[in-house]
């Protein structure tokens, strides 16, 4: 076990954990301010996906495979706010559950009859398609580029929260949502905005990842639910807490599925270590979950609340 | 009183007395994932089968055929009900299909009680092409062995010393790298199981990359093949690093591939680049109708309609003659004229079959697939022995 595995799971890990956040951070701020249980995020991932491919495969540019992707989840996520969402806002946790779970088959039904049941093709743009020279070990570019990407959202998203004005209503909405209509704000708009923001992250988040996994129905669902256990785990509705508890879930996740099975050969046969490896490291996450939620209820970085 | 209003109620009544005179005379129920990540495997065997039927006019064995489409979701209970209502509800004459070999196993107690003929085209999972063999229910896909087993022959052949297993964790991956370790004596480097439906590989790829081995040999199907290919392409190990494979890079997954799958070597018993006159006109009409090039399991459907329309005519009348249907299916089995090369069915209704290799290569800005060998030759599968049938 070299260091520089070591160090290239790492990375892996990080990359993991930067793309989680992309998503982790649109939906912990819906669940925090506007208190709703966004289950269709994981389509507005996939439909990211599907309108970077469909735009690369018309236009062959990368560029505007991003941007028609971003524009159309921005769409998409305020349609769906005004549509549906809006309407669900004083409801029981268990309907937003309901109506969003509709809304995901929904997508997945929509997203097959549109563009087909088989995956779809969103290369690596070219000048990402090389290796770069990482302390000593030689990584994907587009992989470091996409540590990069979330690395600068994060940034953004610390400055909006902090720096800018909108910011500042959006840490008060989710402290008093009705204080802050109350005030004057209009908390229909920074809401539907709110919502076009998550959307935003989670079409940037499709498109990152379109190039190295397949652009297919069904794609946003296994994401969607690492990407429950990162708000879980970081406390709902802080966007710094969903930075370092993806990081955190996207090493643990990463590093276990790549050591465990090792680990494990060390101590039982091989047979039952080939079969147990690969089970025992896909539950790693959730039981640090389950670990989180025992301890510290709340999450490892909740927002305040007053 | 308005005449209008008596339209519907006539016409109903009109539909409802033709519907007799409509009813098809055979029935089959055609099953598989059609929906999530490996739909379009589903998908392609129902286009094989159906492209079949249409060529024949609608008809197989000479007799109107209605074909029951069901998804099976990639869910082996789900499979178990899907059979059972083809079987006791619709009373179907035979079941084509059946899924993945995880579906086809929950599935196979009620087929086997009824008799009523199955015809797997996407599986030949082990158990049943060995003691737990039926004589109603056949394979015109592989047995799963098969292609892995001429990879393994292949390898073995070239002189390729080390070799990094990995596929998913279930009894076809499992079966994959057995057939796979029986003829390959080299030394494997590593044997990785990964999580079904499992999408990032860069922890995996990272092992392999730091194991140093001459080559791969991986089993991913659909998406899950799409996924591991494209990541070892920019992990940059394709095309240095040969990967060769079964089921991972085929027509399924070659158009989300393209360049990246360029390199990778693969065993199967068909591609739509094999020249023969059968399998020509089949991928001229399979793109013509569907726009897009078939894959193994359209293959496979295709067959399988072929040999229910020779099976049916032979026994005529009496479509319900369960028995009688299984054994002129059996026989029909070396009847037809299969777009693979020979085929025909073994003592336990697994393929006897060439199993060729297959390489991606680009040639000018095009890539494209070649033959390179066939790697087994009229092969039977290494269970048979323990099947008690004829």
């Amino acid at each position: 076990m070299s260091l520089s595995l070591i160090l290239s799971q790492l990375l892996n890990g990080l990359q993991f954990g930067v793309l989680l956040f992309l998503l982790a951070a649109g939906l912990t701020l819906v669940f925090g301010i506007m208190s709703f249980v966004n289950l269709a995020h994981g389509s507005l991932y996939m439909l990211g996906a599907y309108f970077a491919a469909t735009a690369y495969n018309q236009t062959e540019s990368f560029t505007l495979a991003v941007l028609a992707a971003l524009a159309g989840c921005i769409v998409v996520g305020m349609a769906l706010e005004r549509l549906a969402v809006s309407r669900l806002y004083g409801r029981d946790h268990l309907d937003h559950v309901l109506a969003t779970f509709g809304m995901m088959m929904f997508f997945n039904e929509a997203a097959r009859m549109m563009w087909g049941p088989q995956p779809y093709f969103l290369p690596v743009p070219d000048m990402l398609s090389g290796t770069v020279n990482l302390l000593g070990i030689s990584y994907p570019s587009y992989r470091f580029a996409i540590i990069l990407v979330g690395l600068l959202v994060a940034v953004g998203a610390h400055l909006l929260m902090h720096k800018t004005r909108l910011g500042m209503l959006i840490r008060a909405g989710s402290v008093n949502p009705t204080m802050v209509g109350a005030l004057g704000v209009n908390i229909k708009l920074l809401n539907a905005f709110l919502f076009g923001l998550g959307a935003a992250l989670a079409g940037l988040a499709g498109v990152m990842a379109g190039p190295i996994l397949s652009v297919q129905v069904g794609m946003g669902e296994p994401v969607l639910i690492t990407t429950l256990v990162v708000i879980v785990i970081g406390g709902i509705g802080s966007v710094s807490g969903a930075f370092y508890a993806s990081l955190i879930v996207g090493i643990v996740d990463t590093m276990g599925r790549a050591f465990l099975p090792t680990l494990l050969r060390d101590m039982m046969s091989r047979e039952a270590a080939n079969a147990a490896g690969p089970a025992l490291a896909s539950m790693l996450i959730y039981i640090l979950m389950a670990v989180v939620l025992a301890l510290r209820p709340q999450g490892l970085f909740p927002a305040r609340r007053t | 009183m308005q005449f209008s209003k008596f339209i519907p109620a006539l016409a109903a009544t009109a539909l409802m007395g033709a519907a007799p005179l409509a009813s098809a005379q055979v029935k089959i129920g055609l099953t598989g994932p059609m929906s999530g990540p490996v739909a379009l495997v589903g998908q392609d065997q129902y286009d094989g089968f159906m492209l079949a039927v249409e060529q024949l006019g609608g008809k197989l064995g000479g007799q109107v055929a209605t074909i029951l489409k069901e998804d099976d979701q990639l869910k082996p209970e789900l499979g178990n009900q899907i059979v059972r209502k083809l079987i006791d509800k619709e009373r179907v004459h035979a079941i084509v299909g059946l899924g993945f070999s995880n579906v086809v196993m929950a599935s196979v107690k009620p087929i086997v009680e009824s008799g009523t003929v199955a015809i797997a085209t996407n599986s030949g999972t082990s158990p049943l092409a060995g003691a737990g063999c039926a004589a109603n229910i056949f394979s015109t896909a592989w047995q799963n062995d098969g292609a892995p087993e001429a990879m393994g022959k292949y390898m073995q052949d070239k002189g390729i010393k080390n070799v990094y297993l990995l596929a998913p964790n279930y009894q076809a991956g499992k079966d994959m790298l057995t057939g796979f370790k029986r003829y390959f004596k080299g030394n494997i480097v590593e044997e990785v199981y990964t999580q079904v439906g499992q999408t990032d590989y860069s922890a995996e790829i990272a092992q392999v990359q730091a194991s140093n081995p001459d080559a791969v040999f991986a089993f991913y199907p659909g998406g899950m093949g799409v996924n591991f290919v494209k990541q070892m392409s920019q992990a940059g190990l394709l095309p240095k690093l040969p990967v060769y494979s079964v089921f991972m890079v085929d027509g399924t997954t070659m158009p989300a591939l393209r360049e990246a799958a360029v390199g990778s070597v693969m065993g199967m018993m068909w591609d739509s680049v094999l020249n023969n006159p059968e399998n020509n006109k089949f991928v001229k009409a399979f793109v013509v109708k569907h726009k897009r090039v078939p894959s193994e399991y359209a293959a496979a459907a295709f067959d399988a309609a072929q040999i229910l329309d020779v099976a049916f005519k032979k026994v005529g009348a009496k479509l319900d003659d369960k028995k009688a249907l299984a054994a002129a299916v059996k026989a029909a089995g070396a009847e037809i004229r299969s777009v693979r090369g020979p085929f025909r069915f073994n003592n336990n209704n697994m393929p006897v079959q060439n199993y060729y290799a297959f390489n991606v290569v680009k040639e000018g800005n095009q890539v494209v697939t070649r033959q390179i060998s066939v790697a087994l030759a009229n092969h039977a599968d290494a269970y048979s022995s323990k099947c008690a049938l004829k």
